[in-house]
């Protein structure tokens, strides 16, 4: 059968970076087609491709046997090549028959929309899904599930040949899920085919024929689903097969090696809920140790540190925090108990790009520098010449902007804006994810020494390496609750794996 | 393609030199031109009489452009300040013509100062306890203010023009200190007031934090919410003082025209000085450079015998270009 799909040889790379080096993806007629790999795999990247989004630098684009040259969303949309994003591209304030016709109306003299029509042909459409709803009210009044179908409703009513789905379950719930099951094999049997992006492993199980796994901006692997274990998949994922997994010594951290008798209790969290994605959550943090929240994307780590450190509000439980008083309501109220909080996304939550390395550095310790009513700038400038030199932070001087060092060294900045208020406990969300491999092992051995002088750390991370040499211990989530807590020494990458494929299988 | 790549790049630098270059002197460039046109086509332009009249018709602008320059670099925007400065005036020829202020003048003086400046405080407050807590638009927020100010200043006139005779209130609007006006000291000093407290505080810091990457600044404990309600009420109270000024100068209240369009020649006078409208920057001394660009424009054209209206225009080009040197430096 020939490819309805045949991506190959494809590279891109932004601003000198390369996000994808020879990516490549087939898909037959008539296929669900899984695509897989973690966060900046380069999935999203190949998909905007494909759809025109993005420009490819070079590499070959077959589609439908033709070569081709779709360079915007629209002309993939002519090709019939339909995408339904994360986040709806739909009008919220617009009738359901708007948004679904939108751009096809059916007129009258080749002027006037003939709403009548329109309104029924939206209702035809809609329920051969399985929906009946009113489509003269706005989209924006009905449940994001109901406008996921929508969007889907109206790719498939533009007779698209393949149907982009980029994570289309994170927001429904189960019996929604199975709606949109059934519309997936609909479209199979229709002969269209359906290219399916999901980090929940058991559904592509469930609907899909093939997978491809992205790793690193390449494309590692297509199978056939049929056959192939979670662990295979996980692993592949991760770049690693079982043989290798027990192979140690790849970070700078040796989590668990030095004695067990722990210090002073700093945190304890107990039945903490703060919404549907983080239930029932207990942790005892002790001085000078490293806790790991194991976890896939969506599993609840990110939502533990935005409880700890008063970002969210907690629904139901007790966080207790040494020299706190109860529960912190506020990131200030965290930071004056001692609580530091390193966010994931650098740019949109860390650096403020425009302002100095200093004035980044010292951001936090701000209300500790002031002096007669204004900042102390000697003790200033000692505290981030102290810095950049412990840190090794390469930088011309301490006035350069933070948005011109590269993400290394803005992570390393980040990274002593929390060391300078002399934490008591220090939440790391992805410290190394996007810097280089030696500031990467840097920005590690600063992390155990602080632990070796009493901090506790909580860590997240998807490199699975860091977290089993890097932890104590690790608390394991899916789903936002947890679902079994590993002791290290003896937690190998594969302990780590099978636990989340557990997860995983228990949750199917 | 590497060669074409570096063409490129060396292209890039060379804009960018040249912007950076008009970025950091344009404004001073800009102020050149116009005085060396003035001097050689404006009769009379190398005059005390022409400082005089310039400085004391700048301060003003000056004043409530600053505040402006804080609120653009906490990212926001005050569209009130014309209205509270027409409320401010208002209100002082009301308290010191008041029995109570003829019968106990000193008093009656600073009341008429220190009520409209702490009404133009309330003012500032409101509209910061909206966007802060109630996280509106500060826009649509400061268009309460805007819309109603005004109001609430005519209604309390009954509309009326209200001419006065002060000496005392006057001293604000026609005072001298060493030959210059009283109000472009006041400007001055409070240009180095605020410079101090961009500079050197923590409120200042905040304020470029917040201007720079809000959500960073709130997880970094940034005391978000003070900082912007604490922004809105010092842009109000300057207002206020402005209005004062113009009362003053004017020995005449007048509801309908006082403050008319400030909010315009505030936020061009901020962002010809160097105000990013996304906020992050607040040069202070530029706001005032700003305010001198604008209003020798003005003065120019009305010196030159072309009409009011034009002067609008000119505005309007003095801002697009700003805007376009602004652009030029996000590329």
């Amino acid at each position: 059968m020939t490819q309805l799909l045949s991506m190959s040889g494809i590279n891109k790379a932004f601003a000198g970076i390369s996000a994808l080096s020879d990516a490549s993806l087939e898909i037959e007629p008539g296929e669900v087609h899984a695509l897989i790999g973690q966060n900046g795999a380069g999935k999203s990247t190949l998909i905007k491709i494909l759809t025109g989004v993005y420009r490819r630098d070079n590499g070959v684009v077959h589609f439908n046997g033709l070569d081709s040259t779709i360079s915007s969303p629209r002309e993939a949309q002519e090709a019939r090549i339909a995408t339904i994003y994360q986040e709806l591209n739909l009008v919220p304030l617009r009738s359901v028959t708007e948004n679904v016709m939108m751009g096809y109306e059916p007129k009258f003299f080749g002027v006037f929309i003939d709403w009548q029509s329109a309104h029924k042909r939206t209702e035809e459409i809609l329920a051969r899904f399985g929906i009946d709803i009113d489509v003269r009210a706005p989209l924006g009044s009905y449940s994001t599930a109901i406008q996921q179908l929508v969007a889907i409703a109206r790719a498939v009513s533009l007779n698209a040949r393949l149907v982009i789905m980029d994570e289309p379950t994170s927001s429904l719930d189960t019996s929604e899920v199975e709606v949109l099951f059934g519309v997936v094999k609909g479209l199979k049997e229709a002969g269209v085919s359906v290219l399916y992006v999901s980090h929940f492993l058991d559904e592509l199980f469930e609907i899909c024929d093939r997978v491809t796994t992205m790793r690193d901006g390449k494309t590692v692997d297509c199978r056939n689903i049929a056959g192939t274990s979670k662990l295979e998949l996980i692993a592949g994922m991760l770049g690693r097969d079982v043989g290798e997994i027990e192979q140690s010594g790849m970070t700078e951290f040796n989590g668990g090696a030095k004695g067990l008798e722990k210090g002073e209790i700093l945190i304890t969290a107990e039945g903490v809920s703060t919404g549907p994605r983080l239930n029932d959550f207990d942790m005892t943090l002790h001085r000078g140790e490293i806790i790991g929240l194991g976890g896939l994307l969506g599993a609840g780590r990110t939502e533990v540190a935005r409880a700890i450190f008063g970002v969210d509000r907690l629904v139901k439980g007790r966080l207790d925090v040494k020299g706190g008083t109860g529960n912190l309501d506020t990131p200030a109220a965290a930071i004056t108990s001692g609580v530091g909080f390193l966010t994931e996304d650098r740019k949109a939550e860390g650096i403020i790009p425009d302002m100095s390395v200093r004035e980044n550095l010292t951001l936090a310790l701000l209300p500790k520098l002031k002096k007669f009513g204004q900042i102390d700038r000697a003790r200033e400038k000692e505290l981030v010449d102290h810095f950049i030199k412990a840190l090794g932070i390469k930088t011309s001087d301490m006035e350069q902007p933070i948005r011109e060092l590269s993400g290394g060294n803005q992570q390393k900045v980040l990274l002593a804006r929390w060391l300078a208020i002399n934490p008591d406990v220090l939440i790391l969300d992805e410290p190394t994810r996007g810097v280089d491999v030696g500031a990467k092992r840097e920005i590690q051995s600063i992390i155990r020494e602080a632990v070796e002088n009493g901090v506790g750390v909580i860590l997240i991370s998807s490199e699975f390496e860091e977290i089993v040499e890097g932890a104590d211990r690790i608390i394991v989530l899916n789903e936002g609750r947890i679902v079994s807590e590993l002791e290290n020494p003896g937690i190998t990458e594969e302990v780590l794996v099978r636990a989340l494929a557990q997860t995983s299988e228990q949750t199917a | 393609m590497s060669t074409k790549e570096t063409e490129i790049q060396i292209g890039n630098v060379k804009n960018r030199d040249w912007g950076k270059f008009l970025r950091s002197n344009g404004g001073v460039l800009a102020l050149i031109v116009i005085v060396l046109f003035n001097i050689a086509f404006t009769p009379n332009f190398l005059q005390m009489q022409t400082l005089f009249v310039n400085i004391s018709q700048v301060a003003t602008i000056a004043i409530v452009a600053m505040g402006m320059t804080l609120v653009i670099a906490t990212g926001g925007i005050d569209l009130s300040v014309g209205a509270i400065m027409a409320l401010a005036g208002a209100l002082a020829p009301l308290i010191f013509s008041s029995e109570f202020g003829q019968a106990y003048p000193t008093l009656g003086i600073i009341a008429a100062i220190a009520l409209p400046l702490a009404a133009a405080v309330f003012c500032g407050l409101f509209n910061g306890l909206l966007i802060a807590n109630l996280k509106v638009q500060p826009i649509i927020a400061t268009l309460i203010f805007f819309i109603s100010g005004r109001g609430i200043a005519q209604v309390l006139t009954n509309g009326n023009l209200q001419t006065f005779s002060n000496p005392s209130f006057s001293y604000l609007g026609t005072g001298k200190i060493l030959g210059l006006p009283f109000q472009g000291w006041l400007a001055l000093a409070i240009a180095i007031a605020l410079y101090f407290v961009v500079t050197r505080t923590t409120f200042g810091r905040y304020i470029l934090a917040i201007g720079g990457n809000e959500r960073a600044a709130e997880l970094a404990g940034g005391p978000v919410k003070r900082v912007k309600i604490g922004v809105y009420m010092i842009c109000g109270v300057l207002s206020g003082l402005a209005g004062l000024i113009v009362v003053a100068i004017n020995s005449a209240s007048d509801a309908a025209r006082n403050g008319n369009l400030m909010e315009l020649d505030a936020i061009a006078a901020a962002v010809v000085g160097g105000a990013l409208l996304q906020g992050g920057r607040a040069p202070i001394f530029g706001a005032i450079l700003g305010a001198v660009i604008i209003q020798l424009v003005k003065y120019t054209l009305l010196a030159n015998g072309i009409e009011d209206e034009v002067a609008l225009i000119a505005k309007a080009v003095i801002i697009l270009a700003a805007v376009y040197i602004q652009q030029a430096r996000k590329e």
